[in-house]
């Protein structure tokens, strides 16, 4: 790839082919607000957050729209972007709740963000009140418009990232809001639940029903079908909370399904998941200890000729599991009669 | 395979018009004329003409721009000049026939001019006030001709701007298009000529060429009259553009709420087909073009060209940042050229005459002649075409007739909603592209509406801002949420409870929007308010609050 | 006739595609992701053929959609195959450099003439051309298939089919071509990498090859079977014939999974000793004599194998809460060490992986290490190695591809004035196999809570039954109930249900006979039924 230098704020930056000047500026550290940015979107320029000032062009092109390029010069702050940032800040602002503490985006909420590093502190248009119904027809996030910025990223990522189309922007202007076809509640919606615009949203206007914050994560794998994304288990005080997607994953780059991203701490943390051996008496079952479950089962296998015994190994267990048990197939029970659900 | 021979069956037929053997008569069929009732006037003409018994040719017409005499009924009779009848009335239609076709009176008390010449009392109608100061090339044919007959478009030169650009190199016509010192007419003003350039430098293909017909100013109907008058004049200037840039495809980008331009322009591209001027090996020359009309829904913001672009490709209209230019990655990402209906319309015109023809009018930086929608309090309202750089005194004054009722002019509002108000002071103002920016206001398309002392500026400010906002695509917050607040703090104004500070605020907002906006009309969306505060302060300080400023006075 | 069963291509690179062939998929819905990919690749511009009887999701965004009936898909690739090769599309440099038995096909087609075949398939001959010629000029295109194809009792003619198409059009070894089966189960690739099937160690080693089961001799320190050993299906004919006394099942449930689902559970009850290992107590565990607790996926270490053959490290992110389940590779141990046999101590999955890498070469290259740092696919023959994105990019695993004359099957269970309409079977997106997993989700529940039985409108109205009617589905083998949903997503003739619902189990209809004679897999794609309102 192409790679050029450039100056963002008198440093010295390095860039790529394709990157704009938001992303070249971030990828070297240097925040510029925004807010309809995202990277898995192409650019949209709608906040108008991220304007910069850019030796040789005129105004204040937004850093997400523009290209980077070689020898560029160019300046995020000064006395009088930091006006004009502050005043479209302003301006977003009286179109949205100030109710910060019991706002689902608390903390993650990225307009939070900007405000404090413009260092917003006083309301001086009148704010517009709204009382968007929330549609909270999806068991899994609420759609709170009283929330939403207009950023598009819910809608252009039901279209640029899913293709599923659920939603769009209507109406115009002020008027403009997140709609489904003919204005449908989510669930009565082509929705398809997979939550990726909740990812987006850099608000808490599209926010999960019930999503503590997870104070650790890990990365793994999904266990549902052969796309194998990779996934990050959130977990908190040793529950599963929250699932999102591996961007750097390269079978899914952060997309994941609705079974993926809500489909799994219910099945982990279940009260019928089975806690101990148990063996079928007169009566039925009875918990059993390892060492009985194992002798009855050990001291049972080993009483068969080969001939007498299969194995059916699971495509839903882990290769170490499958391998361990074809080796006991044939090397223990001494059969080659093992197989699993391939051909179902 | 040119034109020719039908070209001389064409001059033949328009001659047979002119200098006829039995009366003809041009009824004035515009959106516009049928707006003052012409249809029932046209009824009245057939029905008056079988009553007496006449035996005359009745032609549709397009809108001579003359709003202020509509309807306009044309009558010539053998070896007579044609004379334009004003305000005629489906009452008095049925004896103008009588006296003038039967008994020769041509009726002085009825007409407004006669065309050409001084004739039995009448006055030479391009002598006029109204006409004399006026150039017409945009609109050279309109109201002339019957824009659905192809012949009168060919006789009156049609077409042979672009078999002359046939015999040319691609670069030599766009080099005409430059030295004529064309621009854009949409309102930026941007150098036609090196669009194109940029646009055939491309090597990405095919190529789009789009008209845009998306007129949408309150107030301002330049580009439907033009299409509903003389719709070839804007497709052959696209079928010349299409050729020096190498595009295959173009559409009309129109608003659906012009029907009539829309009929007329489909009867045109019907013309064109039956003559091989549109499709595959367009006159023989291996060049390949064809025209779709796409049909817009009415929203202000598609006739800003990204925007337009979007819609047409089906998605919802809204504006995206340029670079890149649609020149380089436009409609489906392919180079594609945009220009504004009476751009395309004098295209040929330079072609055909020669871009020394064309520069000898307007200013050193603005070239040619621009169509305005004259309206408000002026005595002479209507659709004028007039050389770059005329002052707006002499619009008004001249032109317009002066105000209505003897009052006194206040203020001139150009540029449609996204323009301002300039006040008597700059009625000196020569009109042309950087003198309006200059003063605070834009060329825009064309809307001017003149304004007298009894109207409020305040009023007038939020009549534009109220109409941006509703339009407002929503995309960008500075014009999404800036033009409601500067509305909201206009209305306290208005009501009389304005508080000192917000004149500042309505400033720096407006100041804010300009810098931050998207597109060109969030970037313009300010203007209103703020060229009235700069040029009406003093109506904004009366605005304010009484209790408020006595409480800093106190202070 | 390539050498493999894996899908040539990466996930990253289908999107590269100039054409989709998609057939016997409904990969919007079974693999949600790739359906993402697919829908951003048409948009940009890629073609989108769908040969489906039922209207999958994806046909709206779809520029051809072959709506053949059901069985019938033989006969529509031989006819686009026809069509390549008379329409002059074929690539004869790849045919000659690259493959064999081309002539020995050629006159295969012969039978195929798209008259012919429009008989046979119902799609018009001019769609059928045109696919073809699609498919053809996609370059590259890809074929994307799923258990659609592989399910039927002539499924393994429908893999050759669609591997004659990329074979003649050059579609191998580049990126956005390939033939490229969707795997259904997060790890069933390694499942059969990893040696669970009847007739192979790690790695596709078959047992039948005296040298690699010397090799695993020496390494395990035993003397192993030699012949191939059974199926599934297979497996259940011999315990209904009293032969299989013993079964040991690990994390699956074929009461709900397997075909004739009824006549499963009998046989199950037949059985001596049943040991099931499970996260649950399934409809299969219920029937145990042993029931063995283990970890989900979420507690414990070790890798999967996903469909592009990509091996990804899964890792522990919680602690089993209370209780004493235990990973299934640790149970399995202690049974092989309770039945006094060594090599089965392994401390972590880190050693296990250790000794799959030195005995199976195509994972030879693979450790935890390098795991830690991202997902390899395999073949991976050494530490060095990348992984491999792309197979047969210089030349076919097996050497030269050989082109395979197929001939037209109808299907055996044909619908009669009985049983009238067809059945076909497969996944919605909000659950997942027999809803081990996902029924336990309210969320999931509240999204899709029972089954819902496909009927087209014409079928609906013949049978009195309307929309949310309660119905009994009914086969040779069981009957089962569900609500009704008239929708013309399928054709008149044809109903659709899934697998998720065990209150409503499909797979008690589907048969366990006509297994497809390579593959051994059941028809679960097509039975005949009869429908009736409860």
């Amino acid at each position: 790839m192409e790679t050029f230098k450039l100056k963002i704020d008198d440093r010295q930056i390095n860039a790529g082919g394709g990157d704009t000047v938001l992303q070249a500026a971030l990828k070297a550290g240097i925040y510029i607000p925004n807010l309809c940015y995202d990277p898995r979107l192409a650019p949209y320029g709608g906040c108008r957050m991220c304007i910069v000032e850019i030796e040789g062009t005129r105004g204040f092109p937004a850093a997400c729209t523009t290209r980077a390029s070689d020898g560029m010069v160019v300046k995020t702050y000064g006395p009088q972007l930091d006006r004009l940032r502050l005043d479209t800040l302003e301006l977003l602002l009286s179109d949205h709740p100030t109710d910060c503490l019991t706002c689902p985006g608390n903390q993650r909420c990225e307009l939070q963000k900007v405000a404090s590093f413009l260092g917003y502190n006083q309301r001086s248009l009148k704010p517009r009140k709204s009382d968007h119904p929330i549609d909270d027809s999806n068991p899994f996030f609420n759609l709170d418009r009283n929330y939403c910025v207009l950023c598009a990223r819910c809608v252009r990522t039901c279209d640029e990232v899913t293709g599923i189309n659920a939603i769009e922007l209507i109406n115009r202007g002020d008027e403009s809001r997140v709609s489904t076809f003919a204005g449908s509640r989510l669930a009565e919606s082509e929705c398809r639940s997979c939550g990726e615009c909740m990812v987006s949203c850099p608000v808490g206007a599209i926010h999960a029903k019930n999503s503590p914050v997870a104070t650790e994560e890990t990365a793994t794998i999904c266990p549902y079908c052969g796309v194998g994304c990779g996934i990050y288990l959130g977990t908190r005080q040793g529950k599963i909370v929250s699932v999102r997607g591996n961007e750097a994953s390269p079978s899914n780059r952060g997309s994941l399904c609705v079974k993926g991203r809500f489909g799994i701490n219910e099945f982990v943390h279940h009260s019928e998941r089975l806690k101990s051996p148990r063996v079928k008496k007169e009566g039925g079952f009875e918990s059993a200890e390892w060492e009985e479950a194992l002798r009855i089962a050990g001291d049972k296998l080993s009483g068969y000729k080969p001939e007498e015994v299969a194995v059916i190994a699971s495509a839903k267990a882990t290769n170490e599991d499958n391998y361990v048990l074809q080796k006991f197939t044939r090397a223990v029970l001494g059969t080659n009669n093992i197989d699993h659900c391939a051909r179902l | 395979m040119g034109l020719n021979s039908l070209r001389k069956e064409s001059i033949h037929e328009w001659n047979e018009v002119l200098n006829p053997s039995r009366p003809q008569i041009f009824v004035g069929m515009s959106t516009c004329g049928e707006a003052s009732g012409v249809v029932a006037v046209n009824k009245a003409i057939q029905d008056g003409l079988e009553e007496h018994g006449i035996d005359a040719v009745v032609n549709k017409t397009g809108c001579l721009g003359i709003c202020y005499c509509e309807p306009l009924v044309d009558i010539i009779k053998p070896g007579k000049p044609r004379i334009s009848y004003r305000s005629v009335e489906k009452t008095n239609v049925s004896g103008l026939l009588k006296d003038y076709i039967l008994d020769d009176n041509p009726r002085p008390d009825l007409a407004l001019g006669a065309w050409g010449q001084e004739f039995k009392g009448i006055p030479d109608l391009f002598e006029l006030d109204f006409m004399k100061f006026q150039v017409r090339i945009a609109l050279r044919n309109a109201g002339v001709i019957n824009p659905e007959n192809f012949s009168h478009y060919l006789a009156r030169g049609g077409y042979q701007g672009f078999e002359k650009a046939l015999d040319m190199d691609p670069e030599e016509i766009i080099a005409e298009i430059e030295k004529a010192g064309l621009r854009g007419r949409g309102g930026a003003g941007f150098p036609t000529g090196m669009k194109w350039k940029l646009c055939r430098k491309s090597r990405n293909f095919p190529k789009y060429l789009i008209c845009n017909a998306d007129e949408g100013d309150p107030g301002a109907f330049m580009d439907r009259s033009l299409l509903e008058s003389d719709p070839h004049s804007v497709l052959e200037g696209m079928l010349i553009g299409a050729y020096a840039i190498g595009c295959s495809r173009g559409f009309i980008y129109i608003r659906a709420e012009y029907p009539l331009a829309i009929k007329r322009l489909k009867i045109a591209l019907e013309h064109m087909k039956r003559h091989h001027l549109l499709g595959e090996n367009i006159l023989g020359s291996g060049f390949s073009f064809d025209i779709e009309i796409r049909e817009g829904a009415g929203a202000f913001v598609c006739g800003e060209e990204t925007a337009l672009m979007k819609s047409i490709e089906g998605q919802r209209g809204t504006p995206y940042s340029r670079p890149p230019f649609p020149a380089q990655a436009g409609l489906w990402g392919k180079p594609t050229n945009i220009n504004n209906v009476e751009t395309w319309a004098n295209v040929p015109v330079i072609l055909e005459k020669g871009a020394g023809w064309f520069n000898r009018h307007g200013t050193e930086k603005s070239k040619g002649t621009k169509t305005f929608a004259l309206a408000g309090k002026v005595n002479n309202t209507g659709l004028i075409e007039v050389p770059m750089g005329m002052t707006l005194e002499k619009i008004v004054y001249a032109i317009g007739g002066g105000v209505c009722d003897g009052k006194e002019l206040k203020a001139v509002q150009t540029g449609g909603p996204a323009g301002g108000c300039l006040p008597l002071a700059k009625l000196g103002l020569t009109v042309d592209y950087e003198s309006l920016a200059e003063a605070g206001s834009i060329m825009g398309s064309g809307g001017m509406i003149v304004l007298d002392e009894d109207d409020s500026m305040l009023e007038t400010a939020r009549y534009f801002l109220a109409f941006i906002q509703e339009e407002s695509c929503g995309k960008c917050v500075p014009c999404r949420t800036g033009t409601r607040q500067m509305l909201a703090i206009l209305d306290t104004f208005i009501k009389g409870r304005g508080k000192p500070q917000d004149i500042e605020t309505l400033l720096s907002l407006g100041d804010s929007i300009k810098k931050t906006s998207l597109c060109g009309l969030g970037q313009a969306a300010p203007n209103p308010v703020l060229t009235t505060i700069n040029y009406f302060r003093g109506e904004y300080e009366k605005g304010i609050n009484p209790k408020l400023l006595r409480a800093k006075a106190h202070q | 006739m390539l050498g493999s069963g894996a899908m040539t291509n990466s996930i990253g690179d289908i999107a590269l595609a100039g054409c989709y062939l998609l057939i016997g998929a409904n990969t919007s819905e079974t693999h949600p992701v790739i359906g993402f990919d697919i829908k951003q690749a048409v948009k940009s511009g890629s073609g989108l053929v769908i040969i489906n009887p039922v209207k999958i999701p994806l046909v709206r965004y779809a520029d051809l959609w072959l709506r053949n009936k059901p069985g019938t898909d033989v006969a529509l690739l031989m006819g686009m195959a026809r069509s390549i090769l008379d329409e002059g599309l074929a690539d004869l440099d790849f045919i000659n450099e690259r493959c064999e038995g081309f002539e020995e096909f050629k006159r295969a087609l012969a039978e195929f003439d798209l008259k012919t075949v429009e008989g046979i398939t119902g799609v018009g001959a001019k769609d059928i051309s045109r696919a073809a010629s699609m498919y053809a000029r996609g370059n590259p295109s890809s074929i994307l298939y799923a258990m659609g194809v592989t399910q039927h009792s002539h499924g393994t003619d429908n893999v050759m089919a669609i591997a004659n198409l990329a074979l003649m059009t050059g579609n191998f070894g580049k990126p956005g071509s390939g033939v490229n089966p969707l795997r259904g189960q997060n790890n069933v690739q390694g499942a059969c990498d990893m040696g669970a099937l009847p007739d192979v160690y790690t790695g596709y080693q078959k047992v039948c090859n005296p040298d690699a089961r010397s090799k695993f001799e020496t390494a395990w320190g035993v003397k192993l079977p030699d012949g191939p050993g059974l199926t599934v299906t297979e497996m259940f004919k011999k315990i209904d014939q009293g032969l299989i006394k013993a079964l040991y099942i690990v994390g699956e449930n074929p009461v709900l999974s397997d075909p004739d689902a009824g006549h499963v559970r009998q046989s199950l009850e037949k059985l001596e000793l049943l040991v099931v290992q499970d996260i649950f107590m399934t409809e299969t565990a219920r029937l145990a004599h042993v029931v063995l607790p283990a970890v989900s996926f979420a507690e414990k270490e070790g890798t999967f194998t996903n469909t592009e053959r990509r091996v990804q490290k899964v890792r522990k992110a919680v602690e089993l809460e209370h209780g004493k389940a235990l990973p299934d590779w640790k149970i399995t141990g202690l049974i092989a060490q309770q039945m006094g046999a060594d090599g089965f101590s392994y401390q972590s999955s880190e050693e296990i992986m250790t000794e799959i890498a030195s005995l199976t070469p195509s994972y030879a290259g693979i450790s935890y290490k390098r795991l830690e740092e991202e997902g390899l696919q395999w073949p991976c023959p050494s530490n060095e190695h990348p992984g491999t994105s792309i197979l047969h990019v210089e030349r076919f695993a097996r050497g030269k591809g050989r082109f395979m004359p197929l001939e037209y099957r109808p299907a055996p269970e044909a619908p009669d004035s009985e049983y009238p309409l067809l059945l076909t079977t497969g996944r919605n997106i909000f659950h997942y196999h027999t809803g081990t997993m996902t029924r336990k989700s309210a969320g999931l529940n509240a999204l899709s809570g029972q089954e819902l039985v496909n009927i087209s409108t014409g079928d609906a109205a013949r049978l009195k039954i309307k929309d949310g009617d309660n119905v009994y589905v009914s086969s040779r083998r069981g009957k089962v109930a569900a609500s009704a949903r008239i929708t013309d997503d399928v054709p008149e003739g044809l109903a659709f249900m899934t697998f998720h619902f065990a209150e409503s189990a499909a797979n008690i209809l589907m048969s366990a006979d006509n297994l497809d004679p390579i593959a051994k897999i059941p028809p679960l794609k097509m039975a005949s039924v009869k429908i009736a309102r409860i």
